[in-house]
């Protein structure tokens, strides 16, 4: 990766004259030198072996590898993080009542870190619905059975907020996504999308993040498509941004219509996306570019 | 008018006198510039954070001018020597007149 490392610089450069004009310039340490641990803590596994599953790929390597070490400085510190603040705000809507039952989350759940190790697993077949549920799914369902509150949109604010606290309790632990059983028609289904070419440029996703990683597409480099680090908050458009969303935008950006986020395609594509990532490390709510 | 304005500091809790110290600071604001237009081509007005300022025992440490190129969440971080025990007062001000505050105590 030495070899990229001038393009890096111009990308930090574009970094500091944003909000961090002030923010001292990160320690010199080289691409991945320093292993990622959170608050001092948390320590995050970024790469590790592929699952069995998959034939092409025989590392897995979180996004986080793939940016620049400003960025991956980001992610050291919950304070420095500003996906954190979605967090925070989930903080106060967990305990808000909310809908006809008189409840909030914290009726039902206690702390939010009850919840530690729920990210990982997900998405996840539900046995009473016959589907197979991501955390999205599962906090509008919590909210309109349980709760008699209104069902937020997939991809709004406060929906990837509360998914950002989610998984931010499960942060370290390994993912471990079941993809057998009954979940393995949706999953095969999401392999299927996987490696189907679509729109005019006729990329599948695999074209990209499978025989491309580390590659520059224009100035950024691209990763494995990994997504144990969503919700991921993007210094792009300085949000929080959900699975579906990163979906939508990569198959627009092959220059196709696009699934909707929510829908059962992107479900299926989300349970084979986590699968590749068995055995990294819950990241989210992680920086990206 | 800015909604979810929060502010966030962070500031060790205690420093031998005479140290230098890293102040960090965050403040969740929208920062809109008054250049974009919304879907039916009316010009958002500016709303941002037009002034930043830390006070250290009421003798100003760092006063900062912000301007709408700067983007969201706005974040500082800076260094400051501690004479002697005493409080960090944190204060941004706001476009549309709200000023929010902040204090951090350290002890020598």
């Amino acid at each position: 990766m030495t070899k990229l490392n001038k393009s890096k610089a111009l990308i930090a450069m574009g970094l500091a004259v944003s909000s961090f004009a002030l923010a001292s310039v990160a320690g010199a340490e080289g691409h991945g030198a320093a292993p990622l641990v959170i608050n001092g803590d948390i320590e995050i596994v970024t790469n590790t072996a592929a699952p069995a599953h998959m034939e092409n790929i025989s590392t897995i390597q979180s996004g986080w590898e793939f940016r620049t070490p400003d960025t991956q400085d980001l992610q050291r510190d919950d304070f420095d993080n500003p996906g954190m603040l979605g967090v925070d705000d989930a903080r106060e809507t967990w305990a808000t009542v909310e809908g006809s039952e008189g409840k909030s989350c914290a009726s039902c759940h206690g702390e939010p870190e009850t919840l530690a190790g729920v990210k990982a697993v997900y998405p996840k077949w539900n046995e009473d619905a016959g589907e197979v549920r991501t955390i999205e799914m599962q906090i509008n369902a919590c909210r309109t059975e349980n709760m008699g509150a209104e069902a937020y949109g997939y991809s709004d604010g406060a929906m990837t907020d509360m998914s950002a606290l989610i998984s931010s309790v499960s942060r370290g632990l390994p993912v471990n996504v079941a993809i057998d059983g009954p979940a393995q028609a949706t999953w095969e289904q999401g392999k299927e999308l996987y490696y189907t070419r679509t729109g005019q440029l006729e990329l599948s996703c695999a074209n990209c993040h499978e025989d491309n990683y580390d590659n520059l597409i224009r100035a950024d480099h691209l990763s494995q498509g990994q997504i144990n680090g969503f919700p991921v908050y993007r210094l792009n458009n300085a949000k929080l941004n959900s699975v579906h969303d990163r979906f939508k935008g990569c198959v627009r950006d092959t220059r196709a219509e696009t699934y909707k986020p929510g829908s059962p395609e992107f479900v299926a594509l989300e349970l084979y996306v986590a699968s590749r990532g068995n055995g990294l490390s819950v990241e989210g709510p992680s920086v990206r570019n | 008018m800015a909604s979810g304005v929060r502010p966030r500091v962070k500031v060790p809790k205690s420093a031998s006198a005479g140290e230098t110290i890293t102040l960090k600071t965050l403040i969740s604001h929208p920062m809109e510039s008054g250049q974009r237009k919304d879907s039916s081509g009316n010009v958002i007005p500016r709303s941002i954070i037009n002034r930043f300022t830390c006070e250290f025992n009421g003798e100003m440490v760092i006063d900062v001018t912000l301007e709408p190129a700067i983007s969201t969440n706005p974040y500082f971080e800076f260094d400051a020597t501690v004479p002697a025990a005493g409080d960090f007062k944190f204060t941004w001000y706001d476009d549309d007149g709200s000023v929010y505050e902040d204090t951090q105590s350290i002890s020598v």
